[in-house]
C-alpha cells in the first residue's frame, strides 16, 4: 500500500472533563474510502472534528501527507485541501444554494465542468439553485452539504453520517454520488451507521470503541465475518 | 454517470396572505406612514413629520447597523458601541470647526465636501478606535456575555472621560453648514434641508452595505458567519479576521452616525452615544439580531413612530418605541427579519 494520506498517531481529545479520544491510531490510504465504524458515542465524530481542528488534540499527532496539522487553525487545515461534511450538514440556511456553493469554492470561481458533474449527481440542486437553502428538504440539504465538499477537488474528504435519517431513495442517491467521488480517486474518511452503504463503499474499515480504534483492516474482511462484527459492534451487518 | 431521482418541484398556489408574509416587515413602514396620514389630518404637518421621522430613522440606522453585525456575527453584546458615536461626533465636529471657511460658504458643493471630510475623519478615528477596542477589551471576553456587558460598559465610561479630557466637559454647539440651514417648502410643508440630506445619506449607506453583503464574497462570508461561524472556518475562511474587520466597520459606521446625529441635534456631548443606545438597542432587537435589512426597517419605524407620537401625544412619546418593540416581539419574537442561527 502507498503512503497513507492521513495518519493519526496516539490522538487524545478531551471535551471539558471527558476523555473522548484515548489514543486513536488511524491510517487513511490514498485514493480509497475508509469507513469509520462503531456504536454511538465511541468517538467517531470527535475524531473527524479533531482532524479538521474544531476540537484540539491534547496529545498525539495528526499528519496529512506527512505534514503535522495537529495545531494548525481550522481554516488553514481546510485550505490544505480537506473537505468537511459535518453530521449536522452545516448548510447556511439564509443563503441560497448558489451562495452556499460559491462560498465552498475557496480557491476562486466555480469550475463549470465540475458544477455540471455535481448537478448530475444531485439534480435538485440545479432546480433550487436560487432558493434559500433553509427551504430545502432534509435530503436536499444533505445533498447540498456533500455538493459543497465536491465543488472543488480536495486531497481528503471527511464525511460524517451522510445518510443519517434519510429516505431509502435519497440514501441510494448519496451512495451513488460518493461512488462517483471514489471513482475519481478521492481519499475519503467516512463515518457511517448504515452498514449496507458502508459495505458497498468501503475499501478499508476502522472500528472504534471507547475512544480507540479496536480493529482495522479490509472492509471485505469485516463484511464477511459476522462473528467479528458481533464482537466489535455488538450486532451483525446482516441485521441491516 | 448515475443520476439521482428527479425531485421535480410542484409549486403550490399560495394565498395572498402567504405571499405577503415575507414582505410584511417592509410593508410596515408604508403602513405606519398611512396611519400617520390618517391620524394627522393636516397634510403639511404630516409631510414634515414623515421626513423628520425618516431622517431620524436613517441616522439611527447608521449608528445601529454596526452593532447588529457585531451582535449577530460575533455574539458580542457591546454596550460600549455608544462610545464610537460620541467620538465620531466630536472628531467630525472638530473637523467641521477647522473647515469654517468651507462650512460658512453659501455653496452646497463646498458644504457637502466639508461634511464628507468630517465623516471621513470620524470614520477613520472610530475605525482605529474600534480595532483597539476589539483587541484590548472585547477579545479577552469572547463567549462570556456577562463579562462582555461589564467590560464594554467600563470601556464606554473610560472613553467618555477621555472625551472630557480632550475636548473639555462642556457640550459643543455646532451650526449646520450654510447651504444646509433652513428648509424648503413642498406642498405647503417645511422640509429641513439637512434632514433631506440625512435621508439621502442613509439610503446610500444602506445600498452600499446591502450590495456588499449580497453581492461580494466578503459579504457572503459575513452572512454565513452570522449563521454558523464554525462551518465558515471549516470551508477555509479565517473568521477571526472577518470578526475584526466587521468590528472596525461597525465602529466606523457608528462614528459616521455620530457626525450626522450631532449635526442633527446641533450639539455634541460626551454622553450622546450612551443616550442613543436605548434607541439603538430597540432597533437592533426588533430588526432581528444580525439582520441589516431588519435594522434598516426597524430604524425607520422607530424614527417615524417617535415623530408622529411626539406630535399627537407628547407625553406618550417617551414610551412609544418601547411599545413598538413589545408589539413587534409579540408578533415576531426573534425580530422582524430573524437570522437563522445554526443549532
Amino acid at each position: 500500500m502507498s503512503d497513507p494520506i492521513l495518519r493519526l498517531e496516539g490522538v487524545c481529545t478531551n471535551i471539558a472533563q471527558y476523555h473522548i479520544l484515548q489514543g486513536v491510531e488511524l491510517e487513511v490510504p490514498r485514493g480509497a474510502v475508509t469507513m469509520l465504524l462503531g456504536r454511538n458515542g465511541v468517538g467517531k465524530t470527535t475524531t473527524l472534528r479533531t482532524i479538521i481542528g474544531h476540537w484540539r488534540a491534547h496529545k498525539g499527532r495528526v499528519l496529512l501527507d506527512g505534514q503535522d496539522i495537529t495545531h494548525m487553525p481550522t481554516p488553514a487545515i481546510a485550505r490544505t485541501g480537506v473537505g468537511f461534511v459535518p453530521e449536522d450538514m452545516g448548510i447556511f440556511a439564509n443563503l441560497t444554494v448558489e451562495e452556499n456553493m460559491v462560498l465552498a469554492a475557496v480557491s476562486g470561481p466555480i469550475d463549470s465542468a465540475r458544477l455540471d458533474w455535481v448537478f448530475q449527481a444531485f439534480p435538485p440542486l440545479k432546480t433550487f439553485w436560487k432558493s434559500e437553502a433553509g427551504n430545502l428538504s432534509g435530503g436536499q440539504k444533505q445533498m447540498l452539504s456533500i455538493a459543497r465538499a465536491m465543488v472543488e477537488e480536495r486531497r481528503l474528504y471527511l464525511i460524517d453520517e451522510p445518510t443519517k435519517g434519510l429516505a431509502p431513495a435519497i440514501v441510494s442517491t448519496m451512495a451513488r454520488a460518493l461512488r462517483e467521488l471514489k471513482a475519481q480517486g478521492a481519499s475519503i474518511l467516512l463515518v457511517e451507521q448504515n452498514f449496507s452503504v458502508a459495505r458497498a463503499l468501503g475499501d478499508t474499515a476502522c472500528v472504534m470503541d471507547d475512544g480507540r480504534i479496536v480493529w482495522s483492516g479490509a472492509m471485505s474482511e469485516l463484511a464477511t465475518d459476522a462473528g467479528l462484527q458481533e464482537r466489535l459492534m455488538g450486532l451483525s451487518m446482516d441485521a441491516h | 454517470m448515475s443520476m439521482a431521482p428527479e425531485h421535480a418541484p410542484r409549486m403550490a398556489r399560495l394565498s395572498l396572505a402567504q405571499r405577503l408574509a415575507p414582505w410584511m416587515p417592509v410593508l410596515l413602514v408604508p403602513i405606519l406612514i398611512v396611519l400617520g396620514a390618517v391620524a394627522i389630518p393636516n397634510t403639511s404637518s404630516w409631510l414634515t413629520l414623515t421626513v423628520s421621522g425618516l431622517a431620524m430613522g436613517m441616522m439611527i440606522f447608521l449608528m445601529a447597523s454596526g452593532l447588529t453585525l457585531v451582535f449577530g456575527l460575533m455574539d458580542v453584546i457591546n454596550f460600549g458601541h455608544g462610545a464610537f458615536v460620541s467620538v465620531g461626533a466630536f472628531v467630525g465636529v472638530s473637523v467641521l470647526l477647522m473647515l469654517g471657511g468651507m462650512t460658512g460658504a453659501p455653496s452646497l458643493a463646498l458644504n457637502l465636501a466639508a461634511m464628507l471630510l468630517a465623516v471621513i475623519g470620524a470614520m477613520l478615528a472610530t475605525g482605529a478606535m474600534g480595532w483597539a477596542f476589539e483587541k484590548v477589551i472585547v477579545q479577552p471576553v469572547y463567549g462570556h456575555h456577562l463579562k462582555q456587558i461589564l467590560v464594554t460598559m467600563g470601556g464606554l465610561i473610560v472613553v467618555e472621560q477621555l472625551i472630557i479630557v480632550l475636548w473639555g466637559p462642556e457640550e459643543i454647539y455646532i451650526s449646520r453648514p450654510e447651504a444646509l440651514k433652513g428648509a424648503i417648502t413642498f406642498a405647503g410643508a417645511a422640509l429641513e434641508k439637512y434632514r433631506l440630506v440625512a435621508v439621502g445619506f442613509g439610503l446610500v449607506v444602506f445600498a452600499v452595505m446591502r450590495w456588499t453583503l449580497r453581492r461580494t464574497k466578503i459579504g457572503l462570508i459575513v452572512r454565513a458567519g452570522v449563521e454558523n461561524g464554525e462551518m465558515v472556518q471549516a470551508l477555509g475562511y479565517r473568521l477571526r479576521l472577518v470578526f475584526v474587520g466587521v468590528f472596525i466597520a461597525g465602529s466606523a459606521l457608528a462614528g459616521l452616525g455620530g457626525v450626522m446625529w450631532g449635526l442633527y441635534q446641533e450639539v455634541v456631548t460626551a454622553h450622546m452615544g450612551n443616550q442613543a443606545m436605548i434607541l439603538i438597542f430597540i432597533v437592533v432587537i426588533i430588526g432581528g439580531l444580525g439582520s441589516v435589512e431588519g435594522c434598516f426597517i426597524g430604524a425607520l419605524l422607530v424614527g417615524l413612530m417617535q415623530n408622529y407620537v411626539a406630535f399627537l401625544e407628547p407625553k406618550v412619546a417617551l414610551i412609544s418605541n418601547i411599545g413598538l418593540m413589545v408589539a413587534i416581539l409579540m408578533w415576531r419574537p426573534m425580530g422582524m427579519i430573524p437570522v437563522v442561527k445554526a443549532k
